[in-house]
């Protein structure tokens, strides 16, 4: 306890991360909040009536603290003395509730004096910013650096004893990590836009921060400030047990302790009282701290948090089957998606993000994904690898790979699956990469965990691999760490990573999006003549035409977890069936006349959990008529191999 | 790399410059001299409470203490660089040697403190974040358990239950470690136990949420989709990476536990350099007292380059600059 202050902050840093953000939302009584938590409120009335007891204790202590009574020393709870007796036969009951004054005014310097020195400089240092801003960073990592006990212990053999200079001392101390929180908070909100208007109009500094900066603060002030109080406490109780108090004679919660330690083996009862006291109180502050940040971070949250509106229903429906011998004469597909559902967890219960969803993939075939972003199509993907996040689930349909299906089938067995029979890349090369292996290590140990060869066979095949990815010069680039290469040179990296296992199927998630353009062509490039080399199948994700038109032959395309139409890219250019297709096609920047405006479809793409009923695109669509909006819309066929989800698709094709 | 470590040693030689300058400015601002607190306390004559004016002055300059504040410091800084730093005035024994003849006891409770620490709190975090559930509870509750109750008091409750009551361990005392390391072990499990207890759980927190936040890092998916091992997700690539945070966070602890041993040394009754500390802060020992915390500082200071140096193998980002 005594490594407090530092532990504190610690405690109160670790989970304050990302306080200062939260602070704008919203303006909903923390009090209230508060008062909902039983704990809390256990926590307020404890220290009420310890506060009560101290400053009351002349008129409400059954004893004086100092009265002896040798006949009566080292009693236990008694009917007459509640607590028991001391070895010096003096009431327990109240020498605790005299020492409470003293550690309750120990304690206030300390608190404030950390919130004096902790809330101006941080202000100071976080609104003046330049050369002021670096002086407090360093003064920081200095008093951090010191164990503080060692130092509140000079400052007392230095000053005598004195205790109201030990707890200044103990605030100033413990001001640092404080200081940085304030000075993180009052940056964010220097920052804001309507402050530099404030400062244009010529509003002085100590309106902005009052009026501006203060508000913002009061949070953390609350929540470090009660958590500081528990530390000043403990520490103050701790230097009375190391023997460091104004008046030996007063009683002291640590001096108590100290007391009860010389006649343990006699009477180990006097331990309890100042003990759990103490520890209470200390633990009242932390919960109350803790329950004051929650209310703020509910606060902040609730503004995200809205009603859900209605139950979406999740259930099956028949695929229409293609013509069997449609336009591409599909044998036995190598992936195949039968009207799979994909919940995943919210605050409103399971949402649908992918809903009856079938699609299927040849040998050797480039398949197209397409649709605005939060359409599904990532949550697809990792579903098809059983990797979907914390809370997300397949809530129905199946997932058959080369005959097993991967829903049901065995964690193992999908594990053995992945990378040597279905393999993944990411839209973001760089971060999909471990940032603390090199190259070398990364790819080295995809290539032994699927061959399982000698350390040699390993390392050539590695380099085989980097070559085959054409990266230039592959020794060099196996010894560089993630930070050190381009973007297309990581997605290169990460290319090699998925082929370590030879897949049969490769789902590549917009590889390109993150490239510049003149790099995405080259990895486009790759990823065709690997499959020209290899004969593996490409799902490919994207959002952007000209690369499904480039690289695929036939394509799905996604809108709010259905797929709205399927068939040949070809097909899909020249004859879309569906509404949101035709729309997505003339919002495409290069279909455009040079000099006219890109149209775009109004509206947005509705969330998981707010879909509307009937088809999911009604809202947006040009053709919407009552009946779309009444019941869910099937896929029908509108020509052989060209399955539309629209009411109206003969509209659009005649 | 290089660099960086050369920078933060000339911070360091700076840090240590500053601390101990600020004490000595701060016993110069302080009521009353050394003078007057050997005078009074009577050790040198038995004279008790009175003295005179002459014996005051001649003591002052036998002490070195009439000298400008600058030139006192100047000679000790002199001394210190030197490795002397004086002779405490109470008990007439060298700082140095003083503090030297103690180090190993805080030292192993120091030492082992952290490894107990580390190791049972990053456990349990890397646990809660594999598993989650009751444990994560559990952690929770530890922390603010932790939090909560004195050290001190919590050492009392461990000696009277192991030591007294079963009499298991022993209750008091030190063993060094090259009389017996048998014995030495058994007089640390429960200064060492009290010690990390309260550190465990912050620790558990810590590395718990920097292992949730590398899981869910787009890397361990892409591993995990091309077929890395989960042992291997998990322990090679997630750990370390979640290492780099909880490295930091180590480093603060045992400079922080260095105030936590003081406690530690006054409970158990350990010859440590705390309760030198201790002993010196209460008969206004100044030497002995700026001697503990230089001592302190550059403990501090190779802490923190051990630090920086194992933070630069875990992370190949430092590595270059």
């Amino acid at each position: 306890m005594s490594d407090m202050i530092t532990r504190g902050t610690q405690l109160s840093n670790v989970s304050l991360a990302g306080d200062s953000s939260g602070g704008g939302a919203g303006r909903q009584p923390v009090a209230r909040f508060i008062l909902r938590s039983p704990l809390a409120v256990a926590s307020l009335c404890y220290l009420a009536i310890l506060l009560l007891a101290a400053v009351a204790a002349p008129v409400l202590a059954p004893y004086d603290p100092g009265a002896l009574d040798l006949e009566r020393v080292l009693l236990g709870p008694t009917a007459e003395h509640l607590l028991g007796t001391d070895p010096l036969g003096r009431d327990v009951l109240s020498r605790l509730m005299y020492a409470g004054q003293v550690s309750f005014v120990n304690a206030s310097i300390a608190v404030v004096t950390y919130l004096l020195v902790g809330v101006s400089s941080g202000l100071i240092a976080g609104f003046l910013g330049g050369w002021t801003d670096r002086v407090f960073a360093w003064v920081v990592d200095l008093l951090i650096a010191i164990p503080a006990l060692i130092v509140l212990l000079v400052v007392i053999s230095v000053f005598g004893g004195n205790v109201v200079v030990a707890m200044v001392a103990l605030g100033i101390l413990g001001a640092p990590g404080f200081a940085r929180v304030v000075r993180a908070v009052t940056l964010a909100v220097r920052n804001e836009l309507y402050i530099s208007a404030a400062k244009v109009i010529g509003l002085p500094n100590r309106h902005i921060i009052a009026k501006h900066v203060l508000p913002q603060v009061a949070g953390p002030i609350l929540v470090h400030g009660s958590l500081f109080c528990g530390a000043a406490l403990l520490i103050d109780a701790g230097l009375a047990y190391l023997g460091f108090a104004v008046d030996p004679g007063a009683p002291t919660w640590g001096g108590m302790i100290v007391e009860a330690s010389t006649v343990m083996q006699q009477q180990l009862w006097l331990l309890v009282p100042p003990g759990v006291t103490l520890g209470l109180a200390t633990l009242s502050f932390a919960l109350l701290g803790d329950s004051i940040r929650d209310a703020r971070a509910e606060r902040s949250a609730r503004v995200v948090v809205r009603p859900s509106r209605g139950k979406h229903r999740v259930e099956a429906e028949p695929t229409p089957a293609p013509s069997q011998d449609a336009a591409e004469g599909r044998e036995i597909p190598l992936l195949e998606v039968k009207s799979m559902c994909v919940t995943l967890s919210t605050e409103n219960g399971p949402a649908a993000v992918v809903e009856n969803v079938s699609l299927h993939i040849g040998s050797g075939e480039t398949v197209g994904l397409v649709g605005e972003s939060g359409c599904g199509k990532s949550i697809l993907a990792k579903s098809v690898l059983g990797l979907l996040p914390a809370g997300g689930r397949v809530a129905g349909g199946s997932v058959v790979f080369d005959g097993i299906n991967m829903v049901t089938a065995e964690r193992r067995a999908v594990r053995r699956l992945r990378g040597s029979e279905i393999a993944m890349i990411s839209q973001e090369p760089i971060a999909s990469l471990d940032p603390v292996f090199t190259v070398g290590q990364q790819v080295g140990e995809l290539v032994r965990r699927h061959h399982g060869e000698g350390r040699r066979a390993s390392r050539e095949r590695m380099m085989d691999l980097l070559a085959d990815v054409a990266l230039p010069d592959p020794g060099q680039v196996a010894r560089r760490y993630p930070h050190e290469l381009s973007g297309g040179m990581a997605q290169r990296v990460a290319i090699a990573m998925a082929l370590a296992g030879e897949p049969r199927l490769l789902i590549a998630d917009e590889p390109t999006t993150a490239l510049d353009v003149t790099v995405q062509e080259e990895i486009l490039e790759l990823l065709r003549d690997l499959q020209h080399e290899r004969g593996m199948a490409i799902l490919l994700i994207s959002h952007d035409w000209g690369v499904v038109a480039e690289n695929c032959r036939r394509a799905y395309v996604m809108y709010a977890g259905h797929v709205v139409e399927s068939c040949t890219v070809s097909e899909l250019f020249t004859q879309p069936a569906h509404p949101y297709t035709v729309g997505l096609l003339a919002s495409a920047p290069r279909r455009t006349q040079p000099g006219g405006v890109i149209p775009a479809i109004p509206g947005r793409v509705p969330s998981p959990g707010y879909w509307p009923r009937g088809c999911h695109f009604a809202p947006r669509c040009y053709l919407a008529s009552v009946e779309c909006t009444e019941d869910s819309v099937p896929l029908v066929e509108s020509a052989p191999g060209h399955l539309t989800r629209c009411l109206h698709h003969e509209l659009i094709t005649a | 790399m290089f660099r960086l470590v050369v920078r933060r040693l000339l911070v360091s030689v700076v840090l240590i410059f500053v601390i101990s300058l600020l004490t000595f400015v701060l016993q110069a601002l302080a009521p009353g001299d050394m003078a007057q607190t050997i005078l009074r306390s009577g050790s040198t004559g038995g004279l008790g409470g009175g003295y005179s004016d002459e014996q005051y002055a001649e003591l002052r300059q036998e002490l070195g203490i009439d000298r400008p504040l600058l030139a006192q410091y100047g000679g000790w800084l002199a001394g210190a660089v030197g490795g002397d730093l004086g002779t405490s005035p109470i008990s007439g024994l060298d700082v140095r040697s003083a503090i030297i003849s103690r180090l190993p006891v805080t030292m192993s409770l120091v030492v082992l403190g952290t490894i107990v620490t580390v190791i049972v709190g990053v456990g349990m975090g890397v646990a809660s974040a594999v598993r989650g559930g009751r444990l994560g509870k559990l952690i929770d509750v530890l922390a603010l358990v932790g939090f909560a109750m004195p050290s001190f008091w919590l050492g009392l409750l461990l000696m009277s239950l192991f030591a007294v009551t079963l009499g298991v361990l022993p209750a008091t005392g030190y063993v060094p470690i090259d009389v017996s390391v048998g014995d030495w072990a058994r007089s640390m499990i429960l200064p060492v136990s009290t010690l990390a207890l309260s550190g465990i759980a912050v620790f558990a927190k810590q590395s718990r949420d920097s292992m949730l936040d590398a899981l869910s890092r787009d890397y361990v998916q892409m591993l995990r989709a091309n077929g890395a091992s989960e042992s291997s997700v998990v322990l090679r690539h997630a750990l370390r990476n979640a290492a780099i945070p909880v490295v930091t966070l180590a480093g603060l602890m045992f400079i922080g536990l260095f105030s936590g041993a003081v406690f530690i040394e006054n409970v158990f009754s350990l010859p440590g350099v705390g309760r030198l500390l201790v002993q010196a802060t209460n008969q206004h020992d100044l030497p002995v007292v700026q001697g503990v915390v230089v001592m302190l500082a550059l403990v501090v200071v190779v802490i923190n380059l051990g630090i920086d140096l194992l933070y630069g193998w875990l992370n190949p980002k430092v590595r270059v600059t």
